[in-house]
């Protein structure tokens, strides 16, 4: 595929958080044709090294302990990076830089949340959590509870926010892996889900941290490629750089566009600057505030980043793995500045979103146009190493959440519950932990194929929304607060679960068919009078007027066959998936209503169902998670 | 999990060192946490409700709203290495004296 083949469009009103790809892909922006096997050999040098890795690590895994934390063996800088390759899933690292390149100043505003989220990991939870934990989110629930029933609930929780971001990353990866290496959708997510599987099960913990490690450090050192090439023709000066950006023709027709109507009345000038303020891509302040909530809090209830703080053997690696897993990932963000502004500039905003409409791909845009473009060697070259990276990405990540579940799934609901009081041996252990990831990596590629062409964008919202919760205050209040028992976590969890989810179906997420009607019908009116005019523009003697003219008459077009597809669509359907015609709620993200109902759970269940046991072992959890006082004992067992 | 030892850890609780930790500790973390949560929620509020100020222009094109953001990204690392300094330095060698005043009893009178 030539560039001068492809049909930009702006598809400006799809403008769902783009987390993920966005189905609505018009077509690849993969490497050119004659340059493929650039991008064959580039994956296979990731995917084998990887692969080596995986096949050293298989030699190390004896014990369910090796299985689920490496043995303990990682030390803090080896978990820092890997907390940043858990983390940096394709979202952040593909989404915030396209949320950047389309929107301006909000996407970075984005950004700040996920940084943010790691301080109450760190002052919270990440050390006293490697004191008293041992492989999984209900072992600390476990400590001083009735373990059968908080595994069970906490278990039931792991695999949900598990499975909510996992199916986001599978049918955002393989839509990704579909646009950047031309291999259709079916084929990229078994490809995805094998590999993922190899790691897993044969690597357990040693592997899935390697892989993180390695994928982050990839990451890492390409962005900081492209960001040197972009910011050295301003002698890396900030205002250099941005003024371009703001002057940029592109960047200020990109910001007519969004404001409409308003931006008549704004110079040039005005417009660019307008990209650098807030306001053009969040349109509620509450919305941006409930999610901020989301994040900030839910990270720490993540059930597969709590897991790797169990493969450092003390509090104070714990603690280093945070520290350095927040320069990583804060560096990183801030170079994402770099990245989105300087696709916006060099590529176009309305280029990227022509391509896909949630900006995912501006980085390997910018780093393809950084090389050289679309005919040159280094162009591919950078585009191929952009897409490896992506595709390691979205690998390590699922591994990441696979192994999660998987643990939750064998050690609390198999070993815990169901052989509860039987001795299984460590053979035993490692054999359903693999059986469990089987399973989980079976489920996990079955969702992504049955998933295919879903807008599944507000899936990751909806997990970091349980997380905040339903985990965060059950492990939050079992660490700090005495009166916390067994009724309060079974409450919470189940009250924090059912508030984000619920919430979530009845807001203005899902698709209410009469507004999608109705908004095809305004479309339909206004398009007639509207295509005269352009058509009538298209004759204009000022050619950038009529080249202008026949472009919007193309747009319009498109609109109409759209509008038409809708209503054909939706028919005579009035109601939403749960059979309401209009939201019932208002905020796009449940947290700020959701997390309180979860804390308030944990605290009147707790209350309501007293438990002396839980009460008297309260020094015990207590003394432990500070002093980290038989840490050995959770780390040998 | 909560296999029986033989700590007391009730002991630990009342040993004047444990209620310093503790008291120290507490006071810190939470304070932190109060810190960083506020100068975070700033951002989103600021960005919605004090536009204006958020489009004062300081150098170049940079404005208000763009040194804020970035200043998040300062405070985030601050939190974290001011608290990582005062808890290498202080928390961990109280815990330590703790945990190995304790922890030898523990060998001494175990089984």
């Amino acid at each position: 595929m030539t560039p001068t083949t492809r049909k930009w469009s702006i598809i400006g009103a799809c403008a769902a958080v783009p987390l993920v790809a966005t189905p609505a892909l018009a077509q690849a922006a993969g490497v050119e044709d004659k340059y493929r096997w650039l991008t064959f050999t580039i994956f296979a040098v990731v995917i084998g090294i990887t692969m080596f890795v995986t096949y050293l690590a298989a030699k190390r895994v004896r014990s369910a302990s090796d299985f689920y934390t490496a043995g303990g063996g990682v030390s803090g800088l080896q978990n820092g990076w890997a907390i940043a390759g858990d983390y940096l899933s394709a979202a952040s690292f593909l989404g915030i830089a396209g949320l950047i390149s389309l929107y301006g100043y909000d996407g970075f505003m984005y950004s700040v949340g996920w940084l943010v989220a790691y301080i109450s990991v760190l002052l919270l939870i990440a050390e006293p959590c490697r004191n008293i934990g041992r492989y999984t989110l209900s072992d600390i629930l476990a400590y001083r509870n009735d373990p059968k029933k908080v595994r069970i609930v906490g278990a039931l929780s792991t695999i949900t926010v598990s499975t909510f971001y996992l199916t986001a990353q599978m049918v955002g990866g393989g839509v990704l892996v579909k646009t950047l290496i031309g291999i259709n959708y079916e084929t990229s997510v078994v490809a995805v889900g094998v590999l993922m599987l190899l790691y897993v099960i044969f690597g357990g913990m040693v592997a899935t941290t390697w892989v993180q490690i390695i994928k982050a450090v990839l990451l890492v050192a390409a962005s900081i490629v492209i960001v040197v090439l972009v910011w050295a023709p301003y002698g890396f000066s900030l205002p250099g750089f941005l003024t371009d950006v703001v002057g940029d023709p592109r960047v200020q027709a990109r910001v007519a566009t969004l404001l409409g109507d308003p931006a008549k009345s704004m110079t040039a000038a005005e417009l660019g600057q307008r990209f650098l303020e807030p306001g053009l891509y969040f349109k509620a302040p509450i919305d941006q505030i409930s999610l901020g909530m989301a994040l900030v809090f839910g990270t720490a209830g993540l059930p597969h980043i709590l897991m790797r703080f169990f493969t450092v053997r003390t509090a104070v690696q714990a603690r280093r793995s945070v520290v350095w897993a927040m320069i990583i990932i804060g560096g990183f963000y801030v170079m994402t500045l770099f990245l989105g502004f300087g696709a916006a500039h060099l590529v176009g905003s309305a280029n990227i979103a022509g391509v896909d409409a949630g900006g995912n791909m501006a980085g390997p845009l910018l780093a393809q146009y950084i090389g050289g473009g679309p005919d040159s060697f280094l162009g591919n070259f950078m585009l191929a190493f952009v897409s490896a990276v992506a595709f390691a990405t979205i690998v390590a990540v699922v591994a990441g959440l696979v192994l999660a579940s998987a643990s939750a799934m064998a050690h609390d609901l198999f070993v815990g519950v169901i052989r509860a009081g039987k001795e299984t041996t460590a053979r035993g252990q490692v054999v359903a932990a693999r059986v469990a990831t089987l399973i989980v990596g079976a489920m996990s590629i079955a969702i992504g194929i049955a998933a295919k062409g879903q807008n599944v964008a507000v899936l990751v919202g909806l997990a970091f929304a349980v997380a905040a919760s339903a985990n965060f205050p059950c492990v939050l209040l079992t660490l700090y607060w005495k009166r916390c028992n067994t009724g309060g976590i079974v409450t919470g969890m189940l009250v924090g679960t059912i508030a984000a989810v619920g919430l979530t179906l009845v807001s203005p997420n899902l698709t209410y068919p009469l507004a999608v009607k109705a908004a095809a019908h305004k479309v339909l009116d206004a398009a007639p009078a509207k295509r005269i005019a352009a058509v009538e523009a298209t004759a204009s003697a000022d050619p950038a007027v009529a080249a202008k003219a026949s472009k919007d008459v193309i747009a319009l077009d498109k609109a109409v066959a759209k509008a038409n597809a809708d209503l054909t669509k939706w028919g005579n359907e009035t109601t939403s998936f749960m059979g309401l015609e209009k939201p019932l709620f208002d905020l796009k993200n449940p947290g700020l209503i959701s997390i309180p109902l979860g804390f308030l759970g944990v605290i009147l269940g707790s209350l309501f169902m007293r438990d002396k046991r839980a009460e008297q072992m309260w020094n015990e959890v207590y003394a432990r998670q500070n002093t980290g006082l038989l840490v050995s004992k959770s780390v040998a067992l | 999990m909560a296999t029986p030892d033989v700590v007391d850890w009730d002991a630990i609780i009342r040993d004047p060192r444990f209620q310093a930790l503790h008291r120290r500790k507490s006071l810190f973390l939470w304070g932190l946490m109060a810190i960083s949560v506020f100068y975070y929620f700033l951002l989103p509020i600021g960005a919605a409700y004090y536009q204006d100020l958020f489009k004062i222009r300081v150098w170049g094109p940079i404005n208000f709203g763009l040194v804020f953001a970035l200043s998040e990204f300062i405070v985030a690392w601050a939190i974290a290495l001011i608290y990582s300094r005062r808890a290498s330095r202080d928390f961990d060698k109280m815990a330590a004296e703790i945990a190995a005043e304790f922890g030898l009893k523990t060998k001494g009178t175990g089984a």
